[in-house]
């Protein structure tokens, strides 16, 4: 209760007339002890070691991995995130694939497909293929690209941590690795009925996977979360008077 | 010592462990302001129900076809499993095998390999959690290549309108294929790893732990 008092009652009075419950619910109190961490796979509490750049640390419970300390994470990522927004601008503008065939040509691009699709009425399909092809992967090169350059600042504001919050959704539904190989099958299927002509989208594709690839295994989230500002801002400063929690491993 | 039984919630974003201030038994993360939970809630029912769900799609997306190719000669229509024997030839069968793979084999074993991980933990099992944590793991990495066969027929569709010599439409087969990919994906997500080690945690039994 004592807590209540040292939030902002402003705030915090507009958000009990809106109803909205959420903001009702109080902050946790942090870890005196910052290197403590459960394992997000097995719950395990554990001290993370202080790693070399390129190390990483795992579980000694269930070996997940917990921490992969990359070294000029914030630059690196920066420079891949550039250029895989550059392939990405490239591979949605111009046609991947076209076809010849007894005097007839066609060609379609990524989002070309999905609106082939909708126009034969399988809305949904053609929603889903759009989401993962083109939204996903574009929100997942945006969103990155925001994150590392606001991170650049000393204390990253705290909306960068908004951002990385929802990092992890768009490339679990970024699906550009996967159409590629949908794609190779297609063509093999219509290769017996047609000559087709890959564009020149495909090979911007098939960079941008291993540039994606790349620019999320060269970013290291736990150095953007070490410098983000805190949503409880006052909970990190144990002198502000606050509590702060002890744990006895 | 797991962070539950300390009373601590770990952030699932940010990583950053916490304690709930006394008296509640929720909160939010200080750093990242997401809503902190001990174990994602309903975690089982949730994973259950998403099971069922594709269970139930798994069978028109495969007896119904999910293409129809119409030629001056008429209609014919494929199913996922017809799309890959006419993928089979000399040259095209290691793509044909990835189809069979990616579209039939990973949701079917998506949905038998996430059903044995609630049974076991709902019967409080504490044995092979090594395993099991690996099995859930690969669940979740392969889960999103059976996309492959949506993006097969997306494409296909979308090139060959050689009107009125040949064209190729979609057919009722291919959305309940794409729910099954997207039901099964979200049964992984739903369900809480943590809860696989907890039965042993709780019955303090004491982890061999190895420090590599």
């Amino acid at each position: 209760m004592l807590r209540i008092a040292s939030l902002n009652r402003g705030e915090n009075e507009l958000a009990r007339r809106m109803g909205a419950k959420q903001d009702l619910i109080m902050h946790n109190q942090p870890l005196a002890d910052a290197s403590l961490v459960a394992c997000p796979h097995c719950d395990l509490l554990q001290r993370l070691p202080e790693i070399a750049p390129g190390a990483s640390a795992r579980c000694p419970r269930c070996d997940k991995e917990l921490w992969r300390r990359r070294e000029d994470s914030l630059n690196r990522t920066l420079a891949l995130a550039l250029a895989a927004l550059f392939l990405f601008v490239i591979a949605n503008t111009v046609p991947m694939l076209g076809l010849t065939a007894v005097g007839h040509a066609a060609s379609t691009t990524v989002v070309g497909g999905a609106q082939q699709l909708w126009h034969d009425g399988q809305e949904i399909v053609a929603v889903l293929v759009l989401f993962a092809a083109v939204v996903s992967p574009g929100l997942q090169i945006g969103l990155m690209l925001a994150i590392v350059v606001a991170a650049r600042r000393e204390r990253p504001p705290a909306w960068v941590g908004m951002l990385l919050r929802h990092l992890p959704f768009a490339r679990n539904w970024s699906m550009i690795e996967v159409m590629l190989i949908g794609v190779l099958v297609a063509l093999t299927k219509i290769a017996d009925y047609a000559t087709v002509i890959p564009g020149v989208a495909l090979f911007a594709l098939f960079a941008l996977v291993f540039l994606l690839a790349a620019m999320q295994s060269s970013f290291d989230p736990r150095e953007v979360w070490n410098r983000v500002r805190w949503a409880d801002e006052e909970a990190r400063h144990p002198e502000a008077g606050r509590q702060m929690t002890e744990v006895t491993l | 010592m797991t962070a539950l039984q300390q009373g601590l919630q770990s952030c699932d974003t940010c990583g950053l462990l916490s304690r709930p201030v006394p008296g509640a038994d929720e909160g939010r993360c200080p750093r990242c302001d997401e809503e902190l939970v001990f174990r994602k809630p309903a975690s089982l029912q949730r994973t259950l129900a998403y099971l069922i769900a594709a269970a139930v799609c798994y069978v028109p997306a495969n007896v119904l076809p999910v293409m129809t190719t119409i030629t001056a000669s008429g209609r014919e229509s494929d199913t996922i499993l017809q799309g890959v024997v006419l993928l089979w030839s000399p040259t095209g069968w290691p793509l044909s095998l990835i189809v069979l793979f990616a579209s039939i084999m990973i949701p079917s074993a998506k949905i038998v390999a996430l059903l044995y991980l609630l049974i076991t933990v709902r019967r409080g099992s504490i044995e092979n959690n090594r395993q099991r944590i690996r099995l859930y793991r690969i669940v979740e990495i392969i889960g999103r290549w059976s996309m492959v066969d949506v993006f097969v027929d997306t494409f296909t569709v979308a090139l060959i309108q050689l009107q009125p010599l040949m064209s190729v439409e979609p057919a009722p087969g291919l959305f309940f294929f794409a729910a099954v990919v997207v039901l099964t994906m979200l049964a992984v997500e739903s369900f809480d790893p943590r809860l696989i080690w907890d039965s042993a945690s709780s019955k303090e039994i004491q982890p061999e732990v190895q420090y590599a």
